[in-house]
C-alpha cells in the first residue's frame, strides 16, 4: 500500500480548488516520469497517509495514452485512500467515474462539491441515502471557501485502513470478458480498463495481456460496460436527487447565449484575444524594462567591485547577462499564465476553442492550440509553455514546434533595422503604404503561412495518427478562485526558471566564451598599442575622450572577428554567401542565437558602433555604406529581404530550444525543430534573394 | 436521422453510436449512449462544432462525429 491519498475527479469539478484549500503552501509540483504532465502533491499527516496528490482530472479511468494512464495507474496502486470529488450540479458523470473508483476495494470518499450552486439550480441531493447506496461516506463540500474540509478530512481518516467489499454491478453479457481478464487481484477496475483502452492505443502492454485482451474483445462490448454503469447512475440519481424540471435556460446558457453569439460572440472573442496579445506585448513592457535595468545595474555594482580581467568579463556578460536572459521572460510568462488560468478557471477557454475549432482543424490541430499559436506573436517561450493545455500529447508537440514560427517581438528590431537600411529612399507602393511596411507585413503574413502550413506537414510526416476526436466539454461559467490563479502561475513560472532557466544560463556562458576567446590576437593588440600611446599623451594632459571610444570600438570590432564566433562567423560565409550574407552577418546570426534582437547590437560592434540599437544613424549608415570586397554593396533590397527572410524562419532562439526540451521531455524535439527551421530559413532565404536579384 | 442533422433547438432520444472507436468510447462515456435525450442548443459561429445538452449538462463535438449518433424517429 502507498502512503498516498489520490484526488481524482472529472476536469473542472474543484479538484484543484480543494487541493490549494487542503495542501497550502505545502503544495509541491513535479512531474510524473516519462510524460510532462504536472504532479501536484503535498505532504499531510492523516492516519498513517503522507501525501495528497492531485490527480489530472478526467472522465472515466479508460486510458489509450500514457498522460491519461497516471489516473488508472495511481488508483490501481492501491493507495491509502482515494478521494473523488464529484460536481453536485453534474451529478450522473462525476458518479461515472465515482462507480469506476469504487469497483476497486480501496478506501474511498465522495466529496460533493458545488453544493451552493446545486441548491440555487434546484438540485436536492439526499446525501446519505446516496452514502449509504454506495456503500462509502459521501461529505458535501464548498472547495472555494473550504466548506465541509474539516468533516471530509475526518471522513477520509476514518476510513483509511479499513477495507471495504467492491461495488458490484451487473454487466450483462460483458460479465464473461471481464472475468476472462481478472486476474489475481481480481480487479474489474483492471479488466474493464483494459477492454475499454486496448486497440489503436499507445499504451506499454506486455503482449501476452494484450493477447488476452483482444481474444475476448467484440463488437458492442464498449456499450454493454459504459450503459451498465450508466443504468447504475440513472437508477441512483432517480432514487436519491431531486432535479427541479423546466428550470428554464441556466445562467452559464445566458451568459453563452452572448459569449458564443455569431456577432457578439465573435467580438467577444476578438476582443479577448486582443487583451492577451497586448498583455504580453504591451502590459509586459514596463516589467521586462524593470529587469533589464536591475540586470545593468548589477552588471555595473559588479563591474565596478571586480575590475578589470576575465573573471569579471564572464561574471558580467556571462553569469548575471544569463540570469538576465532568464527573469527577463518571467513578466510574460506570468501574464500569459494568469490570462490562461482566468479563461480556464471561468469556463471561457473551452469556448474559446468551441468558436475557432474548425479554423485549427483544418491544419491538423485541436480548437486550445490558438492561444498559444497567438501567444507566439510576443515571445515563444510562454507560447511553448501555454500548449500544456492541450490534453492531446500529439497535437501538443505538433503545436510547440510550429508556433517559434510565429513572427515574436524579438524579430522585429531586425526588421526594422534592415528596413531601414534597404528602403532609405524607397517610394511609397500601391499608393500608400511605405516599400517598407508592405516588406514588414510580408514578413508576418510569412510566419503565419509558414506556422499553419509547418503544424500540417508536422502532423502528416512527424507525429503521424488520427487527431483526436473534439468531445469537448463546455462547463458552468464560473468566478476563478484567485488563489489557484497565483498558485497555478507561480508554478509555471518556478519550472521555468528551474528547468528552462539552468539551460539559458548555461548557453549564455557558453556562447559568451565563444564570442569572447581567444583574446591575444595582432590585430587587436595593434589597436591597443595605439590605445597605450593615446593614453601616454593624455597623462600629458591632452584628454582625448572622442579618440579613445572611437579606439575602443575599435578594439571590440577587432576582438570579435577574432573570436571564435568570429572565426566562425568568416566559415560559414561560403554556405551563406548563396543568401546574399558575407561573414559579418555571419557573426550577426551566430550571436542572435542569444535572443533574435542581438543580432542588432552585434552588428554594431562589428561595424565598431557601440552601444546601437535599431534606430542608430551611425549604425544604418555604416550598414548601407557596407560592401563585400569587389565594391558590391552588401545590403541591397534583394539580400535585405533574404536576411528578414531568414529571420521569419531560422530557429535563432537558445531560449525556445531550452523550454521545447524543458515541455516535451527530451532533447529530440528540439533538436527537430532546429533542424527543419534551420533548412526551411535556408531554402527560404535563397529562393528570396534569388528573386529578389532577379527581379533587380 | 443522426445527431447533425438535428436543428437548433431541436430534441431527440439517441438510438445508437457508432464511428472509430476512440471516438465513440468517448462519446459513450460521456454519458451519449442510446437511450439518452440529446438538445442541440448551439452550432459555433464558423457551423461547426455544434453544442449539445445531456444529462444536465453541455458538450460539444464535431459535425463528422455528430453523424455516427444515430436518431430515434
Amino acid at each position: 500500500m502507498t502512503d498516498a491519498v489520490l484526488l481524482a475527479g472529472n476536469p473542472n469539478v474543484g479538484k484543484t480548488t480543494l487541493f490549494n484549500r487542503w495542501s497550502g503552501a505545502k503544495a509541491r509540483v513535479g512531474n510524473y516520469p516519462g510524460v510532462t504532465v504536472d504532479r501536484r502533491s503535498a505532504q499531510v499527516e492523516l492516519a498513517g497517509a503522507r501525501e495528497l496528490v492531485d490527480l489530472p482530472g478526467t472522465y472515466s479511468l479508460t486510458a489509450r495514452s500514457p498522460e491519461e494512464e497516471i489516473a488508472v495507474t495511481a488508483v490501481l496502486e492501491d493507495p491509502s485512500a482515494i478521494i473523488v470529488v464529484v460536481d453536485a450540479t453534474t451529478l450522473r458523470r462525476g458518479l461515472y467515474l465515482a462507480l469506476q473508483v469504487l469497483e476497486t476495494d480501496r478506501p474511498t470518499v465522495v466529496a460533493l462539491n458545488m453544493m451552493d450552486e446545486a441548491k440555487r439550480d434546484g438540485i436536492e441531493v439526499d446525501v446519505d441515502a446516496l452514502s449509504r447506496a454506495l456503500g462509502v461516506p459521501v461529505v458535501p463540500v464548498v472547495a472555494s471557501n473550504g466548506e465541509g474540509l474539516k468533516e471530509l478530512k475526518e471522513s477520509v481518516a476514518s476510513v483509511i485502513g479499513d477495507p471495504r467489499d467492491p461495488l458490484t454491478l451487473d454487466y450483462g453479457d460483458a460479465t464473461s470478458a471481464i472475468s476472462a481478464l481478472q486476474g489475481d487481484d481480481n480487479s474489474v477496475a483492471r479488466a474493464t480498463w483494459l477492454l475499454l483502452s486496448v486497440g489503436d492505443d499507445e499504451l506499454e502492454l506486455e503482449a501476452s495481456v494484450r493477447a488476452r485482451v483482444t481474444a475476448v474483445q467484440r463488437d458492442g462490448l464498449d456499450e454493454e460496460i459504459i450503459g451498465a454503469r450508466y443504468a447504475l447512475v440513472d437508477a441512483l440519481v432517480d432514487d436519491h436527487v431531486t432535479e427541479r424540471t423546466n428550470a428554464g435556460p441556466s445562467r452559464s446558457d445566458r451568459i453563452d447565449s452572448f459569449l458564443v453569439h455569431p456577432v457578439t460572440g465573435t467580438l467577444a472573442f476578438v476582443f479577448t484575444m486582443y487583451l492577451v496579445f497586448e498583455a504580453l506585448f504591451s502590459w509586459s513592457d514596463p516589467l521586462i524594462g524593470l529587469v533589464e535595468a536591475l540586470v545593468g545595474w548589477a552588471q555595473g555594482v559588479a563591474g565596478e567591485a571586480l575590475g578589470e580581467g576575465m573573471l569579471s568579463d564572464l561574471i558580467v556578460d556571462g553569469v548575471i547577462a544569463g540570469v538576465g536572459n532568464v527573469i527577463v521572460f518571467v513578466p510574460q510568462i506570468a501574464l500569459l499564465f494568469l490570462f490562461i488560468g482566468f479563461l480556464e478557471d471561468s469556463g471561457y477557454l473551452a469556448r474559446v476553442a468551441f468558436l475557432i475549432d474548425r479554423v485549427m482543424k483544418k491544419v491538423g490541430l485541436h480548437g486550445r492550440a490558438f492561444v498559444p499559436l497567438l501567444s507566439g506573436f510576443a515571445c515563444a517561450i510562454p507560447a511553448v509553455m501555454a500548449t500544456r493545455t492541450i490534453e492531446n500529447r500529439r497535437d501538443r508537440l505538433v503545436t510547440m514546434l510550429a508556433l517559434p514560427l510565429m513572427s515574436c517581438s524579438a524579430r522585429l528590431p531586425v526588421y526594422v533595422l534592415v528596413i531601414a537600411v534597404i528602403f532609405a529612399h524607397e517610394p511609397r507602393v500601391f499608393g500608400f503604404m511605405s516599400a517598407g511596411a508592405a516588406a514588414l507585413l510580408g514578413m508576418y503574413l510569412l510566419s503565419v503561412v509558414g506556422t499553419l502550413v509547418a503544424a500540417a506537414v508536422l502532423r502528416r510526416v512527424a507525429l503521424p495518427g488520427p487527431a483526436p476526436a473534439l468531445v469537448l466539454e463546455l462547463p458552468p461559467y464560473r468566478w476563478p478562485v484567485p488563489r489557484n490563479l497565483l498558485a497555478s502561475t507561480w508554478t509555471r513560472v518556478r519550472s521555468f526558471l528551474v528547468d528552462a532557466g539552468t539551460i539559458i544560463l548555461a548557453l549564455t556562458i557558453v556562447l559568451w566564451a565563444l564570442l569572447y576567446f581567444p583574446r591575444g590576437h595582432e590585430a587587436t593588440d595593434a589597436i591597443l598599442s595605439e590605445r597605450a600611446a593615446i593614453t601616454a599623451q593624455q597623462s600629458e594632459g591632452e584628454a582625448d575622450v572622442e579618440a579613445l571610444a572611437a579606439i575602443d570600438d575599435r578594439v571590440a570590432a577587432s576582438r570579435l572577428q577574432h573570436s571564435y564566433a568570429g572565426e566562425l562567423g568568416r566559415a560559414i560565409e561560403p554556405v551563406i554567401k548563396p543568401l546574399g550574407f558575407d561573414w559579418r552577418v555571419g557573426i550577426g546570426i551566430l550571436a542572435s542565437f542569444a535572443a533574435r534582437e542581438v543580432f542588432v547590437s552585434t552588428m554594431g560592434i562589428v561595424f565598431g558602433i557601440s552601444e546601437a540599437d535599431e534606430e542608430s544613424q551611425p549604425l544604418r549608415a555604416s550598414l548601407s555604406e557596407a560592401t563585400w570586397p569587389d565594391g558590391r554593396k552588401l545590403f541591397t533590397p534583394a539580400s535585405g529581404i533574404a536576411l528578414m527572410v531568414f529571420f521569419v524562419f531560422a530557429a535563432q532562439c537558445m531560449s525556445t530550444i531550452a523550454v521545447i526540451k524543458r515541455e516535451s521531455g527530451s532533447w529530440k524535439w528540439p533538436l527537430v525543430m532546429f533542424a527543419y527551421m534551420t533548412l526551411l530559413a535556408y531554402v527560404a532565404s535563397f529562393i528570396a534573394y534569388r528573386l529578389g536579384t532577379w527581379f533587380a | 436521422m443522426t445527431l447533425a442533422d438535428l436543428e437548433i433547438g431541436g430534441e431527440a432520444t439517441v438510438q445508437s453510436v457508432s464511428g472509430p472507436r476512440r471516438v465513440t468510447c468517448r462519446l459513450m462515456e460521456m454519458g451519449l449512449l442510446k437511450g439518452v435525450r440529446v438538445k442541440v442548443v448551439r452550432v459555433a459561429p464558423l457551423g461547426d462544432p455544434i453544442e449539445i445538452r445531456l444529462r444536465g449538462y453541455a458538450l460539444s463535438l464535431r459535425r463528422e462525429d455528430a453523424r455516427g449518433v444515430e436518431l430515434e424517429a
